[in-house]
């Protein structure tokens, strides 16, 4: 069942091969396909335009109230690409190093050498589209430089790149729309996967507006539909980002991969009251001079400003010398949390550490910093109302990324034949660590270049298929127990929202499955997550109506997040190693980094739904590296 | 703090609305101003009311889904920020507040303070977009775009599709959407291929939807979170007549 | 081609902008009320006579009937277009805040100028070409004898000062918007010609404001 479908051959022609030998489908039978595609954000948009394109018959779904909307947007930095235009080394191979090594060497090889080597083809694809990366004076495009790599191939439009990129996908999307070869439906919520002799061959979503459950049939299923990291409550991701659309394929078939493997991104704004909702990303980009330190004393009750120099602890440049600051995200984010665990956070919550800035404004001048950082000074300023050119900034690491999500196979298909699963919702290409910048990539290569060749090559098998409609039963099943579920919410008639539940979920797995985590944390985890999904059962009001009910989509949405968390504590369990963002305490060197064992664990973890109530059942892909050697991860 | 609220409420798109007032009590100054009404609305679920229904998403001022009318401002009294990156510092305890949907023929409202901005995707695909399928780029460094055309470009770009713009305009006008796409795409070379085309469509669609005419009373540039120039309405004209001279 | 809201705004921007050219006419002729009591009569009486023999002069003057009535009609028919877009009203409204005042309300400056020029052509423009007008020592219709006499009345010259700053203000806006319309955005020229209507307003305005103020003090008949 888990054959992962890797062409033969070398390593750099793998991609090459498959692309000359996977089936077509002739101009005239595509418009006899329909494909469903869920999600509109980078991977969803960029894929239902490029399928448009080529002829295929789309319906994109978004529970946003436009396909421009989805969290693609707040993506900041920029996307990687190995254009080799700074002439400072870079190429396919040496991307394709960088990433299985920022990895921890938990992905596939061959899906991440594909990864580099399409790199190239969406830089052009975006200028050809209008994105506005940055230029230089010729009027050539800029290139920046991101943490973990030693050349520089990020591309950026300031500081809004994922927006820009969104903006283009957007705008393809709009005009396969005009074209009339793509219907959108917004507000609209995928809630069911339908199957039709174990393929997938549609979706029950519900109106948001009207509250009407509809279906709708095709010939493939595509989830765009992002990550899964809001199962923390707060993160870094958007108030509607949610895990519904996957773990309910999941729960129709799809393994899911990886599921514990969750970036904490080192520079958030901390949490300060027991009302927030969202913890700000600000960008990676400040650590290039801002100095990370805490107070020396645990319980230093003095403002960071009357610390002096001699009582500040640089944590980072004393434990990484070589990298310092710009240590990978991984390990910045573990670092911090030791300190805070240690009681020396700084903060109202002492949750936080100082992100400073008055060396960097003593030798360059406020001026260079301003010019360089301004946007990100006044967006402090604007959300905290604190001036972050006289004090340090208060920065804590927050639930950011998701590298695991459904298993795929090289064609991006999960274990269920037709479904595909797209961008952050796949566990494909970052393994146990996202390098900054790649998820840009990641998403718009899967959606513009390579789910269009291997969705045709699956459907060419479907063209002679028998035709389905929204009358099969299998359609009605599902409808009916999409149904019940919203009646079940609107009936509970308890006294807890679906956002207490949420948030009390989202402190477990912080404490417990966050950025360490230990066998004793994750099996208490386990069973607090069970008993809280009981009470959830049993304690949730959901006042209001079956139409436009914002509660209403909050509770389906939690629901899954709590099944989710469960299985985040289970994949954490069975990972008895350290790697990347995964983090067992028992599982370090004696100067606290991580251990990985890859005689044990060079694997991925793909775990098959068996039933409410029952665990699920852990299958393996083993790992098999040939272009590079596994080698210990060190930035010290 | 605490805090006197009117809030538009409505069932759906044909019923009529009323102001309904709450009291709120509690409110760090730290909060959000949709956090402050995530708080209200705990508080409206634990009494068995329907919530206050509101479009929101990233709350970090990029995806363009929140937007409201907060004492008569379209995303409240800070120029430059939208609703999510309001926060209560800038109230005072005691103060009053209104709360309304942005309102426009072309917006209807759905519930509460959520409306149909679905007019925006039509404008955009009515031609917003530059025609080049995936696969036929020619290689990135080909089209050379000088740095100071690609920042311009960039600033109409930024624009989030919130509507602050037409809910602040007198007019209900789309002026300053239509025109910093426009703008950001005839800037390009890659976009100036189709920009006589583009202009005229998107036009006509953006009358099509039913908003209003631009008088040029530069309220939109105020209120843009993104800071887009009106300057860019002045572009739009120019490509619009210089179409409607030139076009065949 | 079907009318679009930006063809409406062009049909404004035109007729405006040559309201604004036939302001400057006006005013030149106006300032000739200014010259030594001597010389202003017959002066401006003879240009009276000038701007209504003339063919061009006649065309002219149909260009500039034609242009007030499409400003007026067409703003109604935009006002329009913009109520209806408005959909429901705000409860509380303080869009004001966030732009000047005259941009908002051209329609009101608009009214205010049409009623004015009503009475304007009643009194002038009518009595000129049909009234029965006493002749000057050249022959010309004793305009001048009119002007003077009707300025001598306080809630006259009120009523013109009034219009005047209804003007001014309209013009501050109107042309900065009309060449907007046209298509100017070079944020550097786009700049330039803001101020030069600014100066425009100012100069049109005060230009007309100090003739009825000076005949009201200075001259009597």
């Amino acid at each position: 069942m888990m054959d992962s479908k890797i062409p033969a051959g070398e390593l750099a022609d793998k991609w090459k091969n498959y692309k000359d030998s996977s089936n077509l489908i002739n101009p005239a039978n595509r418009k006899k396909l329909d494909i469903i595609v869920v999600g509109t954000g980078l991977a969803g948009a960029s894929c239902a335009a490029t399928l448009a394109e080529q002829g295929y018959n789309v319906k994109s779904f978004c529970f946003q109230d436009s396909a421009r909307r989805a969290h693609s947007v707040a993506a900041q930095g920029g996307v990687n690409a190995a254009k080799n235009y700074k002439n400072d080394g870079d190429s396919v191979f040496r991307m394709f190093h960088d990433t299985i090594k920022g990895g921890d060497f938990r992905s596939r090889e061959a899906n991440v050498y594909r990864l580099a080597e399409c790199s190239l083809a969406l830089i052009d694809q975006a200028v050809a589209q209008g994105v506005p990366f940055a230029r230089e004076y010729g009027g050539y495009l800029n290139n920046r430089s991101f943490g973990g790599v030693q050349v520089s191939r990020t591309f950026y439009a300031r500081g809004q790149t994922g927006q820009q990129l969104m903006v283009g996908a957007y705008q393809a999307l709009m005009r396969q729309v005009s074209a009339g070869k793509v219907q959108t439906y917004t507000r609209h919520e995928m809630l069911d996967l339908v199957l039709v002799d174990g393929k997938a061959r549609g979706i029950i979503a519900r109106n948001l507006e009207t509250g009407e459950i509809e279906r709708h049939a095709a010939n493939a299923v595509v989830l765009a539909t992002g990550g899964y990291g809001k199962v923390y409550y707060l993160s870094t991701l958007a108030m509607g980002c949610n895990t519904s659309a996957i773990w309910r394929a999941h729960k129709k078939g799809a393994f899911m991969s990886g599921v514990s493997w969750i970036q904490f991104h080192p520079t958030c704004l901390p949490q300060i009251g027991e009302t927030q909702s969202k913890l700000t990303l600000m960008s990676e980009s400040l650590r290039n001079d801002g100095r990370i330190w805490v107070p020396k004393k645990a319980g230093d009750e003095r403002v960071p400003n009357d610390i002096p120099e001699e009582e500040r602890d640089y944590y980072l440049e004393r434990r990484y010398p070589t990298f310092g600051n710009l240590s990978p995200r991984d390990i910045s984010s573990r670092a911090a949390k030791e300190r805070i665990d240690a009681g020396c956070g700084v903060g109202p919550m002492k949750n936080a550490v100082c992100l400073d800035f008055s060396k960097a404004i003593k030798e360059q001048g406020r001026d260079k910093i301003e010019e360089k950082y301004g946007n990100l000074f006044r967006m402090y300023d604007k959300i905290n109302g604190v001036d972050a050119y006289k004090e340090p900034m208060l920065i804590s690491p927050a639930a950011h990324f998701t590298m695991g999500g459904l298993w795929v196979d090289y064609n991006l298909m999960t274990t269920i034949p037709g479904l595909f699963a797209l961008g952050e919702a796949n566990f494909s290409d970052h393994g146990a660590n996202r390098l900054g910048a790649n998820s840009l990539l990641q998403s718009c290569v899967d959606g513009y270049f390579i789910a269009p060749y291997t969705i045709p090559n699956y459907l060419s098998g479907e063209l002679k298929a028998e035709k389905i409609t929204t009358e099969h039963p299998a359609f009605k099943e599902a409808e009916d127990a999409v149904q019940a579920q919203i009646i079940r919410f609107l009936n509970v008639d308890g006294h807890l929202s679906a956002d207490y539940f949420h948030k009390a979920l989202g402190k477990l797995l912080y404490d417990k499955c966050g950025l360490s985590r230990t066998k004793k944390s994750l099996e208490a985890a386990v069973i607090e997550i069970k008993a809280l999904k009981k009470s959830f059962d049993h304690e949730l009001k959901i006042p209001g109506d079956d139409q436009l009910n914002s509660e209403l989509e909050k509770a389906g949405r939690v629901a899954d997040f709590l099944e989710l968390g469960v299985l985040m504590c289970y994949d954490a369990l069975q990972r008895e190693e350290s790697c990347g963002a995964h983090f067992r305490e028992e599982y370090q060197t004696t100067e606290g980094e991580a251990l990985r064992n890859d005689e044990d664990f060079c694997y991925v973890s793909a775990w098959e739904w068996k039933g409410e109530e029952v665990q699920q059942e852990l299958h393996k892909e083993p790992l098999v590296f040939e272009a590079v050697k596994l080698t210990v991860r060190s930035y010290k | 703090m605490k805090l006197y609220l009117k809030v538009w409420r409505q069932e759906n798109r044909t019923s009529g609305g009323s102001m309904i007032d709450y009291e709120v009590d509690g409110i760090s100054e730290h909060m959000s101003f949709l956090e402050m009404l995530d708080l209200l609305n705990e508080r409206l679920i634990l009494k068995g009311e329907r919530v206050i229904e509101f479009d929101h998403d990233c709350r970090e001022g990029i995806c363009g889904a929140c937007g409201m009318m907060i004492n008569g401002r379209a995303h409240g009294p800070l120029t430059g920020t939208t609703t999510c990156q309001l926060h209560m510092r800038s109230f005072k305890d005691g103060d009053t507040v209104y709360i309304e949907p942005f309102r426009a023929a072309a917006f209807p409202i759905l519930r509460d303070l959520k409306t149909d901005r679905s007019s925006f995707d039509h404008i955009i695909q009515a031609g917003g977009y530059i025609s080049a399928s995936t696969g036929q780029a020619p290689e990135s460094n080909s089209i050379l775009i000088a740095h100071d055309t690609a920042e311009a470009a960039f600033d109409a770009a930024a624009c989030i599709g919130c509507g602050a713009c037409v809910a602040t305009c007198k007019n209900s006008s789309a002026a300053l959407f239509t025109s910093a796409k426009i703008s950001h795409l005839v800037l390009l070379p890659q976009g100036k291929t189709e920009s006589a085309d583009r202009v005229i469509k998107m036009i006509s669609q953006m009358d099509a939807e039913g908003f209003g005419h631009c008088t040029n009373t530069e309220a939109c540039e105020v209120e843009c979170p993104q800071e887009i120039s009106s300057l860019h309405i002045g572009r739009m004209n120019y490509e619009y007549n210089k179409a409607l001279i030139l076009r065949k | 081609m079907k009318q679009t809201t930006l063809i409406y705004k062009l049909i404004m921007a035109a007729t405006g902008l040559f309201l604004c050219f036939f302001l400057v006419i006006h005013l030149l002729g106006n300032l000739q009320l200014l010259l030594p009591e001597s010389e202003a009569r017959e002066q401006f009486n003879w240009y009276s006579h000038l701007l209504s023999g003339n063919i061009i002069i006649k065309i002219i003057s149909y260009v500039l009937y034609l242009s007030l009535i499409g400003h007026a009609v067409y703003s109604l028919l935009i006002t329009l277009k913009n109520k209806k877009a408005n959909g429901t009203k705000y409860v509380y409204d303080k869009r004001a805040k966030v732009s000047n005042w005259n941009s908002r309300n051209m329609g009101i400056l608009g009214t205010i100028i049409l009623i004015f020029l009503i009475i304007h052509f009643k009194d002038y423009w009518y009595v000129y070409k049909f009234g029965n007008l006493p002749l000057d020592a050249k022959g010309n219709k004793d305009l001048y004898a009119i002007v003077i006499s009707s300025f001598q009345q306080g809630w006259y010259v009120l009523i013109y000062e009034i219009s005047f700053l209804a003007l001014g203000f309209h013009l501050l806006h109107g042309f900065f918007s009309a060449t907007r319309t046209l298509g100017l955005y070079h944020p550097k020229y786009a700049k330039a010609v803001r101020i030069f209507g600014w100066i425009y307003s100012v100069v049109i305005t005060f230009g007309f404001m100090q003739i009825p103020i000076y005949i009201y003090f200075n001259l009597h008949s």
